[in-house]
């Protein structure tokens, strides 16, 4: 990186730059689409909560260490204060509500705690004697770390957010280096709860989620109709797609959500399957970086912090592209940097953040020995 | 992998445990996470390419018959036109609702909203709601045609929330002359359950789509239906049109042209009046029928668009049964009608018309007296028709022998069926030894011979057969009636009579109307034309219960006439049966007028006019405040009866001919005679003598008696 080009922004990191700028900016171009054509409706203002994330990103990219280190826990404990917050302010108002309004912004905790809990517990695995790891008893204050905000998260009720919280945080615990057998513990008991979870946690209408999903065709008017519709307009889209702006799937609404959960089928159907490598390379890219950032962190905080922001992202994009193919129940998580929405821009963009801060920690303190 | 290695880790005792052990754990495992991640990666590519691509088609198909909608497009339905081209039944374009069950959601609430908005009466609702639970979900249900343009946009706007109702502009079916025709055409009706089954064609579920449910919309179904058109429409998910696509039009049924004279049917049709009856005018050198008028009747029009509870409960309630085509399935016994055919039997089997008897008020027949209804003294064959003379067919009867007679009643047409496109027709009874044997297992017996010489009986005949006997009598053509208008003129073949015999025939009966018969009141206001006839009067019920002539309606004597003119070169023949009349002096005015019209149409429609005037009204006037009467009475809403005027196509209207006629008209010199009537009182009877238990000849006749063909429409 030598040159023309500037130090300073031959430094950034642009293995994952030139992707999520990509993904962006066809994000752009398929909302343009969803809004049958015009571009103010979605595109726009995704660009411009883009410009004001990726800012933040950057702001928090030229974050310290020390500082990071040292408002972790507070941070986690606001944004926990602020989700029971909700919860109180839920009850007062009389139904259930996921944000909090605060003047013109509007917050939703659960949505900043996906990453705050990701980094609590890198935090806290980052800062535990080594020789504590394997040990009950030192898991009982990651658990909680993990199980508060997910019943106040479930308790709004968001399945979706919840299930991205434990997601994090178990990515989180397994790379710090838990024994397997409590995973493997955890994944049978997870199975073996999973029909009580369905009769007795699940509202009714997310047990008619899952109850389509495992049999689209029961349902075809209702939940199932967005599945069909979602995999109409992915198979209409063969291998080269419709064309900008010719889908019928989007334009006549046979497609529901088109600009936020199902904005993969919008694009898909448009310029098919191509398109569809095009979106599936660009987060690879993306998360190939997170993953190689978290690889290259000098030590087991940033480690897992990185491992965790890219967990959290990739939960997203999975989650969305299964549940848009036909794989998952319908569950309201959008696709990041494609789908309309500040929520969902605002968590991932503060993961690349901090992904791009612990990269740039990386570059200034390139690991010299293994002990921190 | 990293698995074993952290298995290790995990099952060796915890002081292994290190920074490095855990840094290697952390390698490993976040190798695994992005394998895992890689993998999914790759599932989900595979996934995508397996829809995108392996079942591209498939999903290519669907979302076509998502983003398109094809609607069919009703075919108007071909035209029936009179033999003059103007129309019978027409279609008029106008504004319809539907509703498709299946697609309602709340019916009952769909329901109350349109009625507000079409301002329905309850009858009507329920009505409706009926049809909606008789329906199976997918059939159509008709909620109201000839909307006005508001109406339409009213129910247009409030679409969104009214799943299930379609409304849209089509064509109904419209029969200018209303119930002159409604037997003869019948009415359409949107197909039932069981024609879908039978034909599950996607038309006959489209709404708007009626077929032809009785009578000539029925037989000529397959030439009236023409071809249904399609509208490609891009539609978005809640069902608005974004575009159009392609639209084929509908193929125009093609018109049938029967030979029925349309001003003719209305006018005899409205001259039956307040009487039941039917007259049927023929054309004697082709056969076409050019009047087939049944009264009273129903109006086609209400009909089509949904029969309502309260139109159906009054024609049902009718003692004229007005849903009955009286010209082909009312049997009557034709009375003294036959007479002039059973003298053609005479003539062939070599009585010569100056052979006479003495009728002294009746005749002795083996050893039992039968009256005549008079006493004529001489008689002779001519007489013996002008005069209607019983005791002259009861010896001559005799003297052929019946056999011989009713082998000419059916030459004649009588008990014959007659290839016309008809769902049905009763083709009565000729009684001979033979058919009793047969039929009642018992022998033939001298008052057998001497019932049935003069018409009574066992005998049945229809309208129709009486008219055709009119004709092949006048003509001594063996005339095949026809309906449907050809250019060919048919060839008829020729009885084995001379000129004279049938002049002699011809002469007698104009003697019934213009000599000193019985149906002086019948002659023509004309000096050139001359209408020649027979009366006949049929007994319904014993002279023991009723005279015949006074008391209840029921029990009342039908009056017959048969009629042909010119009399002595023939053009048109034809009959006219009024139930319970009283006698012929019911029927034979009409025949005048009917054939008054025919030949001036100035002429009949004054004597009409005057006559309406204090009936109340056309027989639609009538029908419709006989309506607003029943519904007043029923407790339900008397609703406005819907005016046409505005639309009806004046060719068909008798008056019609008026107004084309009325320049040449002028050019003639008006020659306004008036008759005396002196034959009012002369009315044939019959005899009463001859009573014979088993004869019960009421509307319809004895079933058991007469052959009546199945009739599958009642």
């Amino acid at each position: 990186m030598s040159g023309i080009v500037p130090a300073p922004i031959a430094r950034q990191p642009w293995q994952m730059l030139f992707p999520l700028f990509a993904l962006i900016a066809f994000g752009a171009l398929v909302l343009t689409s969803a809004a049958a054509g015009d571009f103010d409706t979605y595109a726009q203002s995704h660009l411009i909560r883009f410009a004001v994330f990726f800012t933040m990103a950057i702001v928090i990219s030229r974050l310290s260490k020390p500082l990071v280190s040292f408002f972790t826990y507070p941070a986690y404990l606001v944004i926990l204060l602020l989700l029971i917050a909700v919860e109180i302010v839920g009850q007062v108002g009389g139904g259930s509500q996921r944000w909090l309004e605060v003047g013109p912004i509007r917050i939703q905790p659960s949505e900043l705690m996906k990453p705050a809990v990701a980094v609590a517990l890198a935090h806290y695995y980052g800062s535990l004697p080594v020789g504590m790891v394997p040990n009950w008893r030192a898991l009982m204050p990651a658990a909680g770390i993990i199980l508060a905000p997910m019943a106040f998260v479930l308790l709004q009720p968001d399945l979706g957010t919840s299930l991205a919280i434990a997601f994090g945080g178990g990515v989180v615990m397994f790379l710090a280096g838990l024994p397997l057998r409590w995973f493997i513990f955890a994944g049978l008991g997870g199975v073996a709860a999973i029909p009580l979870a369905f009769f007795f946690a699940l509202q009714p209408y997310q047990q008619d989620r899952v109850t389509t999903f495992l049999d689209p065709e029961s349902d075809p008017l209702g939940e199932g109709y967005q599945i069909t519709q979602s995999k109409i307009a992915i198979g209409s889209g063969g291998i080269f797609g419709k064309g900008f702006n010719e889908g019928s799937q989007s334009h006549l609404n046979y497609l529901p959500e088109p600009h936020t959960d199902f904005v993969f089928a919008t694009m898909a159907e448009e310029w098919g399957f191509l398109g569809g490598l095009f979106v599936l390379g660009g987060f690879a890219l993306i998360l190939h970086w997170g993953l190689s950032v978290a690889r290259a962190a000098p030590d087991r905080y940033t480690k897992l912090m990185a491992a965790g922001m890219t967990a959290t992202i990739f939960f997203y994009v999975s989650i969305n592209l299964l549940m848009v193919m036909g794989f998952a129940p319908v569950v309201g998580i959008p696709l990041p940097f494609i789908s309309h929405g500040g929520s969902s821009m605002m968590t991932n963009m503060i993961c690349i953040g901090v992904l791009m801060m612990i990269n740039r920690w990386n570059r200034n303190a390139p690991r010299t020995g293994l002990i921190t | 992998m990293g698995i074993f290695g952290k298995n290790r880790i995990g099952a060796k005792p915890r002081e292994l445990v290190s920074q490095t052990t855990l840094d290697n754990a952390f390698n490993r495992r976040t190798f695994v996470i992005g394998g895992a991640m890689g993998g999914i990666g790759m599932i989900l590519a595979t996934r995508m390419a397996y829809i995108a691509i392996a079942e591209n088609e498939r999903w290519v198909l669907e979302s076509e018959s998502n983003r398109v909608n094809l609607s069919l497009i009703p075919p108007r339905r071909g035209w029936i036109l009179d033999r003059n081209g103007a129309p019978l039944a027409s279609n008029r374009a106008d504004f319809r609702v539907d509703v498709i069950p299946d697609r309602m959601n709340e019916p009952e609430q769909t329901l109350s909203v349109l009625a507000d908005i079409l301002d329905l009466p309850e009858t009507t609702v329920a009505d409706i709601t009926k049809r909606i639970d008789d329906a199976r979900g997918f059939q159509p249900v008709e909620v109201a045609v000839g909307l006005n343009y508001d109406q339409f946009a009213a129910i247009s706007v409030r679409l969104p929330d009214l799943p299930g109702v379609v409304p849209q502009r089509g064509f109904s079916r419209f029969y200018p002359t209303g119930p002159s025709v409604g037997h003869l055409l019948g009415y359409v009706g949107p197909a039932s359950a069981e024609e879908y089954e039978e034909r599950p064609d996607p038309i006959l579920i489209t709404p708007g789509y009626k077929i032809g449910k009785d009578a000539l919309e029925q037989q000529f179904e397959d030439d009236l239906q023409g071809d249904p058109g399609a509208r490609r429409v891009e539609v978005t998910a809640s069902g608005r049109i974004v575009r159009d696509l392609e639209t084929r039009e509908d193929v125009q049924g093609a018109p049938v042209r029967l030979t029925i004279d349309g001003p003719l049917q209305d006018y005899a049709a409205r001259r039956i009046g307040l009487e039941s009856g039917s007259c049927v005018v023929l054309d004697c050198e082709t056969g076409d029928v050019l009047c087939m008028s049944s009264m009273p009747s129903f109006d086609p029009n209400s009909f089509s668009q949904g029969i309502g509870r309260v139109e159906y409960a009054m024609l049902r309630d009718d003692e004229r049964v007005p849903l009955r085509n009286k010209v082909l399935k009312g049997l009557y016994p034709p009375g003294s009608t036959v007479k002039p055919m059973h003298c053609m039997a005479f003539l062939d089997a070599g009585v010569k018309p100056e052979e006479a008897i003495m009728c002294n008020g009746g005749r002795r027949i083996g050893n039992r007296f039968f009256n005549c209804w008079s006493n004529h003294g001489r008689v002779d064959m001519a007489k013996a028709i002008y005069q209607s003379c019983d005791s002259y067919f009861y010896h001559f009867a005799q003297q052929v022998g019946f056999e011989k007679v009713a082998d000419w009643a059916h030459k004649m047409g009588l008990g014959e069926e007659f290839e016309l496109p008809v769902t049905s027709q009763f083709y009565g009874t000729v009684p001979s030894p033979e058919w009793k044997l047969r039929r009642r297992e018992s022998e033939w017996q001298p008052y057998d011979t001497v019932n049935s010489s003069i018409g009574q009986g066992y005998y049945l005949v229809n309208p129709l057969q009486l008219a055709v006997m009119s004709a092949r009598l006048a003509t001594g053509n063996k005339v095949v009636p026809r309906l449907r208008l050809t250019e060919d003129k048919p060839k008829f073949e020729h009885f084995a009579f001379s000129d004279a015999e049938i002049g002699y025939v011809r002469q007698a009966m104009s003697d019934v109307v213009n000599g000193p018969g019985t149906a002086g009141r019948a002659r023509l206001p004309f000096d050139d034309i001359k209408m020649a006839g027979k009366t006949g009067t049929a007994q319904v019920v014993s002279l023991s219960i009723s005279n015949g002539k006074t008391g209840p309606w029921k029990y009342r004597d039908h009056g017959l006439f048969v009629f042909f003119a010119p009399f002595d070169k023939p053009k048109y023949a034809g009959a006219v049966i009024i139930e319970h009349g009283g006698g012929s002096g019911s029927a034979y005015p009409i025949a005048r007028d009917v054939m008054t019209y025919l030949f001036d149409p100035a002429k009949g429609m004054d004597a009409l006019r005057a006559l309406e005037e204090q009936w109340g009204g056309t027989a639609q006037q009538r029908l419709d405040s006989k309506y607003r009467a029943y519904a007043a009475e029923a407790g339900a809403a008397a609703p406005p009866v819907p005016t046409r005027d505005k639309d009806i196509l004046e060719q068909v209207e008798a008056e019609a001919r008026l107004a084309a006629r009325s320049d040449a008209k002028l050019a003639e010199s008006v020659n306004q005679r008036r008759e005396t009537d002196e034959a009012t009182s002369q009315v044939s009877r019959a005899p009463p003598s001859a009573q014979t238990p088993d004869r019960q000849a009421t509307t319809g006749g004895d079933p058991a008696a007469a052959d009546v063909a199945p009739d599958n429409s009642q």
